[in-house]
């Protein structure tokens, strides 16, 4: 029965279907990793006028870094490392970081900030934060449908929560690494894997009626979705950038609490009469409370004063997440009124490459 | 194994932060049950799941140092 049950799990934790290319970028690496691991060919990568915006980018991009994770599925295991997709991928980074540095505006006194007040520091880019707020709208006055398509959105990063995070260990020691652990323990369910985070959310998608296969989605996730995930492997995989994952990770947790209580509020609402609805914002509402506190003053505030020379990044990764998650509720908010929904369309996904 | 000795930490602005061995129970005695090793209790008073913070501390914009505070009545 356990051989069954893990079975089932790891069926569902691989993704089922390559996405439809979005364009010539995405259309020439989907098509090139049918093949053996070996030489990518020529790729062209124009300077996209919105890096963040861009479908075909933001895809091809997603499907590089996938490769890191879980896979693809029908692709060469060996492409994860193949130099000349690593070449393109760095060209789709400059790209996005380029687009990030200019959508963040970061002031020249991140730098100055000292260790000590780096949790002061993180919670004023949070109060800061101007965005509209999906959770406020989705507790007062959303739609069953529009939870649902909140779900799907989200799904690109809940069902591999944690895992961008991770990367930061490695490149860690001492206080703050101690810190992350704590933190990461939690999210991967304390050694029981029916709490794994990434587990609640996909029982979440199955009490809503939702399909939880990872990555069962992504064909209709729009750039602006990807981008938020893209932002977090990019920071993850990059040790220059460790600073930004734990800058990331500290605001998105500072972020997390309040916003979980009114997705539950929700989800009990809308959703079924089914635990599994509200489990995993009501754990999250918990949970990011205590990582809250350990993600902004022992590991963020730990890394500056281990690395003072880091304190810039780490405020950067901060505002990088205000700045894409700001742009993707204001997408779907947009959408929302307008009686629309921001997931791409199956006609708009071919309509992209032709 | 025995569990490390339990630590309080006041985190400014936020929760008590409660690590190592630790036992939560309500004045009758009766285990509140955690759920996790590391627990952060309300300090603010707003919280709707209390003894625990929900982050309620943000909205009503709580402060608090994480050392001991001097005893003098604000300005």
């Amino acid at each position: 029965m356990t051989f069954q049950l893990s079975f089932v799990t790891e069926e569902a934790a691989l993704m089922q279907e390559l996405p439809p290319p979005r364009g010539e970028m995405s259309a020439a690496l989907l098509a090139a990793q049918r093949n053996e691991a070996g030489g990518l060919g020529p790729i062209d990568v124009p300077d996209p006028a919105d890096a963040l915006a861009d479908e075909d980018l933001q895809l091809a991009l997603y499907c590089c870094y996938e490769l890191h994770y879980r896979g693809l599925p029908g692709v060469d295991e060996r492409w994860e490392w193949s130099p000349s997709l690593l070449e393109l991928r760095s060209l789709l980074e400059e790209r996005f970081e380029h687009a990030l540095n200019e959508a963040v505006a970061a002031p020249n006194s991140d730098g100055d900030v000292d260790w000590s007040e780096i949790d002061i520091a993180l919670r004023s880019i949070a109060d800061d934060d101007e965005a509209p707020s999906l959770s406020q709208h989705l507790d007062r006055d959303g739609t069953l449908e529009q939870l649902c398509e909140f779900l799907i959105h989200r799904s690109a990063y809940q069902l591999k929560e944690a895992d961008p995070h991770s990367w930061a260990l490695p490149r860690l020691s001492g206080r703050p690494k101690a810190a992350l652990v704590e933190i990461q323990a939690d999210e991967y369910g304390g050694g029981r894997p029916e709490r794994m985070h990434a587990r609640l959310f996909a029982d979440a998608m199955d009490a809503f009626g939702l399909d939880s296969h990872y990555g069962s989605y992504i064909e209709r996730l729009p750039a602006v979705t990807l981008a938020t995930v893209n932002l977090m492997s990019l920071f993850g995989l990059h040790r220059r950038r460790r600073g930004a994952i734990v800058g990331h990770l500290a605001l998105f947790e500072m972020t997390s609490s309040v916003p979980n209580r009114r997705y539950a509020n929700a989800a009990r609402r809308l959703g079924p009469d089914d635990p599994r609805a509200t489990e995993f914002f009501e754990e999250h509402v918990e949970a990011d409370a205590v990582h809250e506190s350990v993600a902004a003053v022992d590991l963020a505030g730990g890394l500056a004063r281990d690395e003072p020379g880091l304190t810039a990044d780490i405020l950067f990764g901060a505002r990088a997440v205000v700045a894409l998650d700001g742009l993707w509720s204001a997408a779907l908010l947009d959408a929302w009124d307008k009686g629309d929904t921001a997931l791409l369309s199956t006609q708009e996904v071919a309509g992209v490459v032709t | 194994m025995s569990e490390p000795e339990p630590t309080i930490t006041p985190y400014r602005d936020g929760p008590l932060v409660v690590r190592g061995g630790f036992r939560l129970v309500d004045q009758e005695g009766n285990e509140i049950e955690a759920g996790r090793d590391t627990v952060a209790l309300c300090r603010c008073g707003r919280s709707r799941i209390r003894p625990f913070c929900d982050g309620s501390h943000q909205i009503v914009r709580f402060r608090a140092p994480s050392a001991r505070e001097d005893g003098r009545a604000d300005p």
